[in-house]
């Protein structure tokens, strides 16, 4: 029981913010709960705080929408939040998604699809800069927020508290993809909503740690990392994993039997003698 | 020969990077085509019903975040958030007035939630305090062809239930000239007063209801601004600060002689 609490511990907490939240947005609509109120777009939490998506509002900003002071304290406070928790932690921490495209990821490793799968990811990792980019374009060109009218995240999200309609065909095609077309292939490569919190989670403060000393070059990290690029230092160097795309999942840290991997709060002296 | 060589050597970074580079413009280009061409066709809801004090659709669409708090305070269940598949632009909130209309609660819970201003509050609100009798969520309209009030049946259900009862709509009276000893009632629907909740539409009796509403950009035309009620004082006022504009055309004397002296060539073009 211990053993299993020591290697899925972040996946269970992960597990229980991811269904909790929606729990409670499900009650506020269906039982008129006022704990959270909303969506992941914008919500209340007991009915004062709002709490809205940056990434929405950008777009709503760019279709040229007068963007009300409420929304502005919404985005203020996911912003701070996330800038400093770790943008990424959005998406394993809170999306919905996620639960789909690691149940996909998962089936992959069990199938072993990968070695199945010989030729080379045709989408690079960069290209949900360019989708986040080109929605930023397609919203100011066409005056709505070109993303949110796509979104399978928003259509998930969404449809569990309000009712889901054909959405379920959205997030059946996010599953298929990532199970036989590319691996990660929405989380980790085309999603824009990731991008821009890959970007404003750079300087954030929570950390995995790598203590090169301790490490047996398992690689087990990097077989369940959905962002494996991030941890290019193992068994090379123990310096923090600096990069934005990491999600902050600890999956790392979970399936690690030497104690090579753990949180940290990013240390800025540190940095500043190795010149990061 | 040189292409011989080319193909050999390995692609430089700078070489490597145009080419990337062009090659994300290319896919951004088809992507942001193909994405616009959907986007166009999504938001495309003519006949679509907003909440009260909804703004302009176009405004609406880029404003509202379609968080559903409008839904969740509707208390009638009125309200819902378009799903994929239904046609609407997705995650919006709308009605449809033949299920659930628009019981035009007079606090209208709805409209101050409104976090992004998609719904706006001063749109309702009369001497600083609400009222959604001056809400406009689209107009009804009557198709006198299938309505049975037409037809000389005594039916007066969407008058009854319309909740501003003999302003929005009234009743006619006229003649039955097809008995000769009855008279038809007929309902008259007036869009200065119709809020569009849609209670007559639900009260209608037909199989497909022969009162309905519409949006009022569709429902409604337009006279311009160039005719003016006279009889009406409030009309009228439009035209006190109104002043003519008095356009002259130079007319030069000397390009008129120079024409004629020019010879006739010019004119026998023609």
């Amino acid at each position: 029981m211990t053993k299993i609490w020591n290697n899925y511990r972040y996946l269970i907490l992960r597990r229980f913010t991811q269904i909790g939240i929606l729990i409670l947005f499900f009650g506020a609509n269906v039982w008129g709960w006022k704990i959270l109120e909303g969506n992941l777009s914008t919500s209340k939490i007991f009915g004062i705080i709002p709490m809205s998506d940056p990434y929405a509002v950008l777009q709503m900003v760019a279709a040229g929408a007068v963007v009300a002071t409420d929304l502005l304290l919404g985005v203020a406070i996911v912003t701070l939040f996330y800038f400093l928790v770790g943008g990424r932690a959005f998406c394993s921490w809170v999306c919905p998604i996620n639960m789909v495209t690691d149940s996909a990821n998962w089936l992959r490793r069990l199938f072993d699809i990968d070695r199945a799968q010989l030729q080379k990811q045709p989408i690079g990792r960069n290209a949900r800069y360019w989708v986040l980019g080109l929605s930023l374009i397609v919203s100011a060109f066409m005056g709505i927020a070109a993303f949110e009218f796509i979104s399978p995240i928003s259509m998930l999200h969404r449809g569990i508290v309000f009712g889901i309609g054909f959405g379920w065909a959205a997030v059946l095609i996010i599953f298929l993809f990532d199970l036989f077309v590319l691996k990660n292939g929405w989380c980790g490569h085309i999603c824009p909503l990731g991008g821009f919190y890959s970007l404003l989670g750079k300087f954030s403060f929570i950390r995995v740690h790598h203590l090169e000393e301790n490490c047996t070059l398992c690689m087990k990290c990097k077989v369940v990392c959905p962002e494996k690029q991030v941890l290019h230092m193992i068994g090379k160097e123990s310096i923090p994993v600096l990069s934005g795309e990491c999600t902050n999942c600890a999956r790392c840290i979970e399936v690690c039997d030497d104690d090579a991997l753990r949180f940290s709060i990013r240390d800025f002296i540190q940095n500043k003698k190795t010149g990061e | 020969m040189s292409n011989h060589s080319k193909a050999k050597q390995p692609l430089s970074d700078r070489r490597k990077f145009i080419l990337n580079m062009a090659r994300g413009v290319g896919y951004a280009a088809i992507g942001g085509m193909v994405w616009s061409a959907y986007l166009d066709e999504a938001k495309a809801s003519p006949l679509v019903l907003r909440p009260p004090a909804a703004i302009k659709e176009n405004d609406f669409l880029k404003t509202c975040i379609k968080c559903g708090l409008c839904v969740e305070a509707c208390p009638y269940d009125t309200l819902k958030l378009a799903k994929p598949g239904e046609h609407t632009p997705v995650g919006t909130p709308f009605f449809i007035p033949r299920e659930i209309p628009c019981y035009m609660c007079e606090d209208i819970p709805c409209v101050p939630v409104c976090p992004s201003g998609a719904l706006d509050e001063s749109s309702v609100t009369v001497d600083g305090h609400l009222d959604i009798n001056v809400a406009e969520m689209g107009l009804a309209v009557i198709d006198e062809n299938s309505c049975i009030a037409f037809w000389g049946i005594q039916c007066d259900a969407c008058y009854r239930a319309c909740p501003i009862l003999g302003e929005a709509i009234t009743v006619e009276y006229s003649k039955n000239e097809r008995t000769g000893k009855h008279a038809f009632l007929k309902p008259v629907v007036h869009a200065d007063a119709c809020t569009g909740c849609g209670m007559c539409e639900q009260a209608c009796v037909t199989e497909k209801p022969a009162i309905f509403i519409l949006p009022r950009e569709v429902a409604m035309g337009k006279a311009g601004s160039h005719y003016i009620k006279g009889w009406d004082k409030k009309d009228e006022a439009r035209l006190k600060d109104a002043h003519a504009i008095h356009t002259t055309t130079k007319v030069s004397k000397k390009e008129a002689v120079d024409k004629l002296n020019g010879g006739l060539e010019g004119l026998l073009d023609d």
